[in-house]
């Protein structure tokens, strides 16, 4: 192996490799929201008395969890301009992340929600609290308690998954990346770095989420 | 689309198909021994996998194909495009099927190691006879569940340049100008193999859940 390891291109293209990690974390934050929006949204008309809304909400559901994000992508980034929506990679990368997580927010909130029985709620007002106060104490908190875990490594997961948003050039480390090697062609240097940039951000989320897990939702409940 | 273009999917779905079957193979026997030596009680050991895993987990299965195929081209292997992006989907594989399989022997009771050690049985039979028969029937739905992300997931081989169903969408859309159409059939050719392979994994889930209950 007479390779010579020239990190240059990299160093100089650090400043905008950070930019990107900002882009990369912006894409799946807006993603995440968007992805609650639906996830709830979905729960609510999954359960619905209307055996079509169900069917629907159930359908899009295995749609998106059995096909790939990269043809989700690229069908939404067609699909919206023929629909009349004009608009830049990435607010279209952000609607198919939340599409794509939405449909795997939905089965997990679901799981929270149905982790609440009946007697519970009926417990709480003998016990004479409140109509809010059983619903933040006796629904919300445990539910959210339940899907806290699955929710956060979802997110995890969705930031990784905006790299695939570089197929239609939203901004984002990946493109960055992308760019920096059309200009330099020390490809393997600058996905190395690039590839450490995403597994410090994945590993510092992981951090936050066992904090906030550890703080706010572990027994015993304060 | 005429009936060639659709054979040039068909064409591209076979690569997938091979993709996913290759590193899912080879990647299921590099599992088990990272499986194995995840839970092996050397600490070393230990540790190393399970900084592997931590690697494969916290970075985009993009990136991987990236430094992989790179990486191999810089160490002076000339290898055609399919068998680097095959060795990616191998690495990723393992990484994600061993912590599976770690977490599914770890499942099966500890009474069971116990008993097999009364009654003197040594590590590899203790292994092959004993707990991975059962730590396999635990990990099923989650090997079915991985399964199904790797099929998806040889979609990014397109981006890397090699011409699988997704690519082969790509190729045949900017032929004939119809991208929805295009896309819509690559996407149902995808679902067709998922979906099944999901609704497996979802049956035997819930067969497990109930005989455990």
């Amino acid at each position: 192996m007479n390779y010579k390891f020239d990190f240059g291109p990299v160093i100089d293209g650090l400043p905008d490799l950070l930019w990107g990690c900002l882009g990369t974390l912006g894409l799946a934050l807006a993603g995440m929201v968007l992805a609650l929006v639906i996830g709830i949204g979905g729960v609510v008309l999954r359960d619905s008395p209307y055996r079509g809304l169900r069917w629907l909400v159930i359908s899009f559901v295995e749609l998106i969890r059995n096909t790939p994000f990269l043809v989700q992508i690229y069908f939404i980034f067609f699909a919206l301009p023929l629909a009349g929506i004009r608009l830049d990679p990435t607010p279209t990368a952000i609607i198919a992340l939340g599409v794509n997580g939405g449909a795997y927010a939905i089965e997990i909130i679901r799981g929270g929600v149905q982790s609440i029985s009946k007697g519970q709620i009926e417990a709480g007002l003998a016990l004479g609290l409140h109509k809010g106060q059983v619903f933040r104490l006796v629904v919300l908190k445990p539910a959210l308690r339940a899907i806290f875990p699955s929710l956060t490594s979802q997110f995890i997961l969705l930031t990784l998954t905006t790299s695939i948003a570089s197929a239609i050039s939203a901004y984002e480390l990946t493109s960055v990346a992308q760019n920096i090697e059309n200009n330099s062609f020390r490809s393997f240097e600058v996905y190395g770095v690039v590839t450490l940039l995403y597994l410090v951000m994945s590993w510092l989320m992981m951090r936050m989420f066992a904090q906030i897990t550890a703080r706010h939702f572990s027994y015993p409940v304060k | 689309m005429n009936g060639n273009e659709f054979l040039f999917l068909l064409n591209g779905l076979k690569w997938t198909v091979f993709l996913s079957a290759i590193g899912f193979v080879c990647g299921a026997a590099s599992g088990l021994g990272i499986a194995l030596a995840r839970t092996s009680g050397l600490r070393p050991l230990e540790r190393a996998t399970a900084g592997y895993i931590a690697v494969f987990q916290g970075t985009p299965l993009l990136m991987q194909l990236f430094v992989v195929y790179y990486g191999l081209a810089l160490v002076g292997l000339k290898l055609d495009a399919w068998l680097s992006v095959a060795i990616g989907f191998t690495l990723h594989a393992s990484a994600f099927l061993g912590e599976i399989w770690r977490g599914s022997i770890e499942a099966v009771p500890k009474g069971q190691t116990e008993a097999a050690k009364a009654l003197s049985l040594g590590y590899v039979s203790r292994m092959r006879d004993v707990i991975l028969p059962q730590a396999i029937k635990i990990s099923l739905p989650a090997t079915i569940g991985f399964l199904v992300q790797l099929i998806k997931g040889t979609s990014l081989a397109a981006i890397v340049g090699f011409t699988e169903l997704a690519r082969a969408g790509t190729i045949i859309s900017n032929q004939i100008f119809k991208p929805l159409l295009v896309f819509g059939v690559v996407g149902a050719l995808y679902f067709l193999i998922c979906w099944p392979l999901s609704l497996y994994g979802a049956r035997l889930e819930r067969r497990l859940a109930a005989a455990s209950h």
